[in-house]
């Protein structure tokens, strides 16, 4: 039941980048700037949390989860640090995926070559 | 039928079929990837990890796979047709970093690959601390109030 759960909200979570795409010609790198943004204020209303519950890494997988991660990173580093958390609570919490994104995106250039488009 | 209308139905139709086809692509594409994070996650989990360990795992295993097959150039083949199924997940995001970094090598290894490794991650990292960072300060003042 949970891979189904993942399966149809994940899929949704893309079907409407796509109609974003299609029909307002919004650039890839803006649609993943607003699912980021969304993702964060749709987590400090509350909901996200359980959307996150119910489906878990169709939520978590698609950026919007990124957001999600960020907005929980926050209110941990706050309510252990005070005021300072809401700088470092963030990154904190998307370590792992910034800096593997960044190291193995680097060690994929110095193997493969790009390719023209 | 006269021709008007006939032209304005085979617009329709043509402009309608295409986003609709690739909504479904795009949805069991996406479906297809969180699916495959679930199983990670549930297989980490299996293996005794944490779950904050499982957490960060999942997408790190994905963006690897992400940024592997766009190395070997098959990332972009199956993107092609996939659209949004593959840019909305984790594994769009690792595209994002390592394709500017491929196609500018020979702008050299730092201001080339350095800096346009965040051509598109940068404004997501950007936007997604700056919502984060008022989000906290917000959290903050309810929180002492």
């Amino acid at each position: 039941m949970e891979y189904l759960n993942a399966f149809w909200v994940g899929g949704v979570f893309c079907v409407i980048a796509q109609i974003l795409i299609d029909k307002t010609k919004l650039t890839p790198a803006r649609i993943l700037v607003g699912y980021v943004t969304s993702g964060v204020l749709l987590s400090a209303l509350g909901i996200y949390p359980p959307l996150v519950k119910y489906a878990q890494c169709g939520a978590t997988v698609p950026l919007t989860g990124f957001g999600y991660s960020i907005a929980k990173g926050v209110e941990k580093a706050v309510d252990q640090y005070g005021l300072i958390g809401a700088l470092t609570g963030g990154f904190t919490a998307c370590a792992a995926g910034i800096a593997a994104a960044l190291i193995f995106g680097y060690i994929a250039a110095l193997i493969f070559n790009g390719r023209p488009k | 039928m006269n021709k008007k209308e006939y032209k304005k139905y085979s617009e329709e139709r043509a402009k309608k079929s295409p986003l609709f086809s690739n909504c479904i692509k795009a949805f069991l594409c996406g479906g297809a990837i969180c699916t495959l994070g679930q199983l990670l996650k549930n297989a980490y989990e299996a293996l005794g990890i944490s779950e904050e360990s499982v957490k960060m795992l999942v997408p790190v295993t994905l963006i690897f796979a992400a940024v592997l097959l766009s190395g070997l150039g098959i990332f972009d083949k199956i993107a092609k047709h996939t659209g949004a199924g593959t840019l909305v997940p984790i594994t769009g995001f690792a595209n994002a970093v390592v394709s500017p970094a491929l196609d500018t090598k020979n702008e050299g290894w730092v201001l080339g690959v350095g800096a346009k490794i965040f051509t598109i991650s940068g404004p997501v990292i950007l936007y997604g601390m700056l919502s984060g960072a008022i989000y906290g300060i917000i959290y903050w003042i309810v929180k002492v109030i």
